[in-house]
């Protein structure tokens, strides 16, 4: 089935991305030409074929269920925008000042 | 123990000579005069985004203090290396060749580059790349297109483009890439230098900014065979922040590979010499076979059936998995921030802002895949067929082949701007992305020139078998130096 318009804005409103009205044509033409091709797969005898999840799943060990320390080259303090009280600090987006939410 | 002469790479002689008291910093600075004189900077073939050589000047001197302190056997004493910039550096800026990540400086290393520095090796700059890893040309970048030095006009593959040019225009003789779906093959194909992805699981990705998880690994390019295993040799290995990483043994590749191939059993899978591959690409790989051969090998035509479904399969799964990483991306966290209306608009504007056309078709086609509706039509059938794929592979290797042989691309380097559309671009890694589906060990090697571009041939081994196709490898290479040799 073809992609619209309507379902171009609704999967990049999924992604969060924002698209130009003059853009969606172009998107609209891109995807279905790709999509075209991986539609050949729809062909393919699959029943009973178990999906892959893991290509490595044989070779992965688990390890013990807690964090582990990072190897960071420098402290935090030093390439985070600013830390107050151990706590990280991210720049104030509008709606924060919109809801009159303090700092 | 030591390689015959005739196979030592030059990475290996380097790093002999500096443990023997030869500057470090001598070989840094010729690595940064090559780049000089070829014209590697934005200006000229675009093959370095990010160096900077007062820091690896320092960084050779340490190497040259460890050497003095009795650390007598670095693998990679004052080797220069390059490595792309969608592997993390806390020296250099790791931007993914995306906008998004204009000056990001990762407060940690990726494991590959710390077990690089470890034997020894100097980090000279960051290589372009198609943004995130998504792209077999190196167009598209955020920083402009990566020429090819064999020609300009060119481009060098990708996504890896600018390692594999690093490599080729002699700037170093190894450099680290990525392969999602043949991001070093191919280039290493274009370029004419070696490429190996090793088995899904053999480097640790921990540092590798993540495209598709499932699929990604990091790879090597060497000047020459040796070149590229000894940088695997090195990074290699379990480790502990990488929980995908596998907890097997690291073979010696370079000395269990042997130089010989008597007795092995060389599978060439007919699906990967269809009627249209280029004439002059079909001849140089019958020519390799030949090589082989008459070396005691023995080669065996065989089958994978669903090769032809790779490419629908592949560019599936690898946008859906893209589609989540790349969520990350959203103004809050890293680098570029836009505004917009309230945090939806600010998260719009940042990543429709950040994102080049190729990643945000990318991220749209994953998106779409993964939805309501559409998710048992496309992503669990392309996860069922990457299951017919792999299975393809386990049963040409149980029923007797070694290895397998193929051309590691169907044409050579194209001029740069000639593939618009973007499935005809996919198609470029239709040799190479079944390896990446299947998890399995591959390898380029240039094996020859057609119409003055070069050519790849390729290996495949089975899972952790890179020891057995390096053996090939070397094997192939010493006939291939000797017939070209004046």
């Amino acid at each position: 089935m073809p992609v619209t318009p309507a379902d171009v804005l609704h999967i990049a409103a999924l992604a969060r991305l924002g698209v130009a009205p003059e853009r969606v044509p172009s998107l609209v033409a891109e995807l279905n030409g790709i999509l075209a091709h991986m539609d050949t797969l729809s062909a393919a005898k699959t029943r009973g074929v178990v999906p892959v999840s893991s290509i490595g799943a044989a070779a992965q060990p688990l390890r013990a269920d807690g964090g582990l320390p990072y190897p960071l080259a420098r402290s935090l303090e030093n390439f985070v925008p600013s830390m107050r009280e151990g706590l990280l600090l991210v720049p104030r987006l509008a709606t924060h000042e919109e809801a009159g939410e303090g700092a | 123990m030591t390689l015959p002469g005739s196979v030592e790479g030059r990475a290996a002689r380097l790093a002999t000579a500096v443990c023997k008291g030869a500057p470090a910093e001598d070989a840094i600075g010729r690595s940064y005069r090559r780049s000089e004189e070829i014209g590697a900077g934005a200006d000229g073939l675009n093959i370095v985004l990010w160096q900077d050589e007062r820091e690896a000047q320092e960084h050779a001197r340490s190497v040259a203090h460890r050497i003095d302190e009795g650390e007598s056997k670095l693998p990679l004493a004052g080797v220069p290396v390059a490595i792309k910039d969608n592997i993390a550096t806390t020296t250099l800026p790791t931007t993914c060749g995306s906008r998004i990540l204009e000056g990001y400086v990762s407060p940690f290393e990726a494991t590959a580059v710390a077990r690089l520095r470890a034997a020894g090796a100097v980090v000279v700059g960051k290589t372009n790349c198609d943004e995130f890893a998504m792209g077999s040309s190196t167009e598209h970048s955020a920083y402009g297109p990566t020429r090819n030095p064999i020609d300009p006009a060119r481009v060098p593959g990708g996504s890896s483009g600018g390692s594999a040019a690093a490599v080729a225009a002699g700037i170093v003789p190894i450099a680290l890439g990525s392969e999602t779906g043949g991001s070093v093959r191919q280039p290493a194909s274009f370029c004419g230098v070696v490429g190996i992805k090793p088995t899904y699981g053999r480097v640790s990705r921990y540092g590798l900014v993540a495209f598709a998880s499932s699929l990604d690994q990091i790879g090597v390019f060497g000047r020459t065979v040796d070149d590229a295993a000894l940088a695997l040799e090195v990074i290699a290995g379990r480790d502990t922040l990488d929980s995908t990483s596998a907890d097997r043994p690291v073979h010696r590749y370079r000395y269990e590979a042997g130089t010989t191939v008597k007795g092995l059993v060389i599978g060439v899978p007919k699906e990967y010499f269809p009627a249209s591959l280029d004439p002059g690409i079909r001849e140089l790989c019958e020519r390799a076979l030949e090589i082989l051969r008459g070396l005691g090998a023995t080669t065996r035509e065989v089958s994978l059936p669903h090769t032809d479904l790779a490419i629908p399969t592949y560019y599936i799964i690898a946008p859906a998995e893209a589609s989540s990483n790349l969520a990350r991306f959203d103004g809050v966290r890293y680098g570029l921030r836009m505004t917009g209306d309230g945090l939806q608009g600010m998260y719009e504007a940042t990543r429709s802002s950040g994102f080049g056309a190729e990643v945000t078709r990318r991220i749209l086609l994953g998106t779409y895949v993964l939805s309501a509706g559409y998710y048992d039509a496309y992503y669990r059938k392309a996860q069922e067929v990457r299951s017919l794929i792999a299975q393809d592979f386990l049963d040409v290797f149980a029923a007797g082949v070694d290895v397998l042989f193929t051309p590691t691309t169907p044409t050579t380097a194209f001029p740069l701007g000639a593939k618009s559309d973007p499935y005809e671009m996919y198609l470029s890694d239709i040799f190479t992305a079944t390896a990446n589906l299947a998890g399995v060990p591959a390898m380029s090697l240039p094996i020859g020139m057609v119409e003055g571009l070069p050519v790849g041939g390729q290996f495949i081994a089975p899972h952790f078998g890179e020891s057995r196709m390096l053996g090939a490898a070397y094997a192939l290479e010493g006939v291939l130096a000797t017939q070209a040799a004046p």
